[in-house]
Formats: structure tokens, sequence, C-alpha cells
């Protein structure tokens, strides 16, 4: 059992102004769900994921984990590689030194096969990233929080990631909480997705989805719900980036 | 040496200047020691040599040297990791910080001279009082420069770390070395030079051997052959440790880095 609860959960700054950015989430993720968490820059995703990773305990309200504390497997926003280590080190660091197989094929999953000892400062950001990804899946976490882990690759190589994303949440059934802006991303890979106000400074909508066991394009309840998200989504201060994107989930 | 691509050219390679430079000392020196009406004031270089091999043959100059290079290297050790371990404490904790900054001004402004007599007083004229002066002297200096390496570790790395539950030595070893490494390279070269000039004061006040005592004794001989030769073998011993060891620690360091 690895669920997460939490309820209430506020969180506010003092510097540079005073100002709440947590304002009351709830949020509940069951074992085994793989739940979208969508919001515009600044909405405070990113600070939610520390206070659940453990990173931040200044919070408010209460986070509690049912059953035993999971293992974690985040991807950062940024990669946070070891920059004198070469990847597969940047892996091994965390998997230790007997998981070297399955780092190895993590990597060439990610499409890193040929840079197991390049330096972390010697790649793109995007393969750094990717590389990030395989160190999260490397530990064979119980729960893995993903802070957009996609952006800036390419439409061909996102869609690529995705795959591989979902082909590891259906074989394991990792719980799972993804970060991103991208509503047509957290509709194909999400069992749920929530939606964290800007305004409201909370989740203020919590959409369940058919599992995507794979999802299938076309499906008239996904296309529907991916609709009444853009529409919730509209009124932000600041556009949702996949608006503009061609729609590829409906 | 090569030469970098941009500084100035000079007309012969870096080596001939260095030689030649070392021959004008030379030559200055001789023109010094001939000048004086009392040639035992200063020795010309020959003499100089002559006392030294002198000393070699009969096995004095390397039994002193090793003695005063083996106390250099037992308190250099010893104060290397000490002033390390606290130095990383203070750079960590800002609440000891705040409390042992004091105790730090006052060790890093201690005169040596204080600790070595202190010492002497307070636990006999014994090796280890010995080994322990010099120790104490440098401790401060290579805490300071530590605590200073260990403030700036990058806090995103450790919650990296942390999150994914890495085992304390696998950190320290991978992650928090490398980031001290250029710390440790200054810590060792401000705390060697230290080291150096305190063990010959150590060995001068209260030890029966080592390159500190013998100059002692050169002093009441009036020996000034002698004590420039014991001061050339130590400064030969000195660069050949920063070139045999220290330079190239420093580049296997700088590449692993850059790399
Ligand atoms: N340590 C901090 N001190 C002060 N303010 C902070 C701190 N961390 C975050 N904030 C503020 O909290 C707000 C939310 O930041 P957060 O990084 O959580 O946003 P986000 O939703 O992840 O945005 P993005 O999509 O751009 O990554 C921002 O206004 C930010 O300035
Ligand atoms: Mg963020």
């Amino acid at each position: 059992m690895t669920g997460l609860v939490l309820s209430a959960v506020t969180r506010a700054f003092d510097h540079p102004v005073p100002r709440t950015v947590l304002g009351g989430v709830d949020l509940t993720i069951a074992q085994g769900e793989f739940v979208s968490l969508v919001g515009p820059s600044g909405a405070g995703k990113t600070t939610l994921l520390r206070i659940i990773a453990g990173l931040d305990s200044g919070y408010g309200g209460s986070l509690a984990w049912q059953g035993a504390r999971p293992r974690l497997g985040v991807v950062f926003q940024e990669p946070r590689l070891v920059p004198w280590l070469g990847l597969l080190d940047n892996l091994l660091l965390v998997g230790g030194p007997e998981s070297v197989d399955r780092a190895r094929a993590l990597l060439g999953a990610v499409e890193l096969g040929d840079c197991d000892s390049a330096l972390p400062g010697q790649l793109s950001g995007g393969m750094q990233r990717r590389a990030a990804l395989a160190r999260a899946l490397l530990v064979e976490p119980d729960f893995l929080i993903l802070d957009e882990p996609l952006i800036s690759l390419d439409a061909a190589l996102a869609e690529r990631m995705r795959r591989l994303l979902n082909d590891f949440w259906r074989k394991r059934r990792t719980t799972t909480l993804l970060i991103t802006h991208n509503l047509a991303e957290a509709v194909e890979l999400s069992t749920r997705v929530a939606i964290l106000s800007p305004i409201e400074r909370r989740v203020v909508a919590d959409c369940a989805l058919p599992p995507p066991d794979p999802r299938l394009s076309g499906d008239p309840m996904v296309a529907a719900a991916l609709q009444d998200l853009r529409r919730m989504t509209r009124s932000w201060p600041v556009p949702d980036p996949a608006e503009a994107a061609p729609d590829r989930a409906g | 040496m090569s030469q970098p691509a941009g500084a100035p050219t000079i007309g012969l390679g870096a080596h001939w200047y260095r030689l030649l430079s070392v021959i004008a000392l030379l030559a200055l020196w001789q023109a010094a020691a001939s000048g004086l009406a009392d040639p035992a004031l200063l020795p010309s270089p020959l003499a100089t040599f002559e006392a030294g091999y002198e000393a070699l043959r009969a096995g004095e100059l390397l039994y002193h040297v090793g003695a005063t290079l083996a106390r250099v290297a037992v308190a250099f050790g010893l104060a290397m990791l000490i002033g390390t371990a606290i130095g990383i404490a203070l750079g960590r904790s800002p609440v000891l910080d705040h409390f042992f900054n004091g105790w730090l001004v006052i060790g890093l402004n201690l005169p040596a001279l204080v600790t070595i007599v202190l010492c002497y007083i307070w636990f006999g004229l014994s090796e280890a009082a010995a080994i322990l002066a010099v120790t104490i002297n440098k401790v401060p200096t290579v805490a300071a420069i530590l605590r200073e390496g260990a403030k700036a570790l990058d806090p995103a790395l450790f919650e990296m770390t942390r999150v994914f539950e890495v085992k304390p030595l696998r950190v320290l070893a991978r992650v928090v070395l490398p980031q001290l490494a250029p710390s440790l390279m200054a810590a060792a070269r401000a705390g060697l030079a230290l080291t150096w000039k305190i063990v010959l004061v150590v060995e001068l006040l209260g030890r029966p051997n080592g390159v500190g005592f013998q100059i002692r004794s050169f002093f009441n001989f009036f020996d000034i052959a002698s004590i420039l030769a014991y001061s050339l073998a130590f400064i030969g011993a000195v660069v050949a440790i920063e070139v045999l060891l220290l330079q190239p620690i420093d580049r296997q360091l700088g590449k692993w880095r850059r790399a």
C-alpha cells in the first residue's frame, strides 16, 4: 500500500513578499493510480512536489502515507544530475553497483544507450532530462513523482517517452504523480487529472478517466474529458500552452 | 612547459630561463661570498655543497631530513583529518558555526611559538607533544578553508540524494568530496607550507633530531655552510613533494571535475 492523502495542505512564503502559494490542497492518490496535476506556471505544482517528497516541512495541513513510507522515484524540474559523474555512474549512485544491467537497459530505453560515460555537461537539456527519467525509474519506486519530465523534447521524442511511461505504468502499476502543463499529455497518460487553480490555490477539479491500458485514440469519453478540462482552464490568467498545440489525444 | 596560446612569446624556452635564473642566483651568491672579508660568514656555493656532501656521506643528512619529513607527514595527516572534519561540521551546521567561530579565530591567531612552548611544558619534551603542537597549529587553517567549501556544497544535489535515499558513505565519496576537492587542495597547500616551518621550530626547541635540531647545533658552532646545506636539502625535499605529489593530485582533480 502506497496511497497518499493530502488534506488542506497550505504553504506560504515570507520572502521576497509574503504570499500564500498553496491555500488548502486536498488530493488523494490511491495505490496504482496515475494522477496528473495540471496548473499554469506559478500555481504551486513544484511547491507541492517538494512537500510530498519530504523536502519541505514548512507546510500546514496534513500529509499521510497509507502503509509504509514508499520508496520514491523523483524527476525534479531540473535534471539534478551529478556533474562530475558519467550518466551510468549517475544512475548507479542511486541504484547501487548491482543495478548496472538495468541501468544500461534504462539508458537504452530513454535513447541514451551510447552515452554511458558522457558527463551531464556534455549533453543537451533534453538528454539530461531523459537521464533523470531513467534514474527515477531505476530505483523501482513505489511512488513516482515527475515534474514536467518531457519538457524540451521534440514532439516525436516526447511521444516515444510518453509511450515508455505508459508501458512502465501498465507493467508495474507504480503509483504516479505527473506534473505537467500539457492537458493532452495528462489525459493520454493518466487515470485521473487534477487541476491546481492559480486563483483559488487549491485543487479545483479532479477528473477520473478510463485507465490508459492503453489509451485508445478517438475514445469519446476521453475527448469529452479533454474538452471539459480545456474549458475549466480557459479562464486562467496565463494561457495553457497545450491549447495552442494540436490535439493529439482526442 | 608549453606556452598558452596568446601569451607573449619569449626568445628561449621556459626551461632555459629557469636554468639561467638558477645560474644567476649561484653567481650572485659566489660574488657575495668572495666579496666578504670573512668567508665563514657566507661560505661559497662550493663550500656549501661540500658540507652537504659530507653530511650526506656520513648518513646524517638523510637521517635528520627523514626525521623531519616523518614529523611533517604525521602532523600534516592528522591536521588534515581533524581540520576537515571540523570544517565540514562548521560549514554544515550554522549553530556549531556561530558557537565555535570565536574559538576558530583564536586558533587562527594563536602564535605557533606559544602552542609549542605550552605543549612542551604541559606534556614534556616528547614526540607526542611535538606532533600535537604542530597539529594544533595547522587544524584551524584547514578547518577555516574547509568550512567555506562545505558552505558552498550544492543543496540541489543533497535533495536529490535524500529523496533517492542514497547511502551516506556513497554521498560522501561521490557527491561531497568531489565538491570539496578544491578546498582540500587549498588546505593541503596552505597547511603544508605552515607545517614545514613549525616542525623546524619544534625540533629546534625540544627534539634530539631533525633539521631544526641540526640547525641549532650548527648555530652553536657557527657552521653556516652546514646550515645552508641543510636548508637547501630541505628545500629540495619540499619542492620534490610539491612536484611529485601535490601537482599530480591537483591535475587529477582538475581532470575529474572538468572532464
Ligand atoms: N522557496 C520559495 N520562496 C519564496 N517563494 C517561493 C519559493 N518556492 C516557490 N515560491 C513561489 O511559489 C509560487 C509557485 O512556485 P512553483 O515553483 O511551485 O510553481 P510551479 O507551479 O511549479 O510553476 P512552473 O510550472 O513554472 O514550474 C511562485 O510564485 C514562486 O515564486
Ligand atoms: Mg514547477
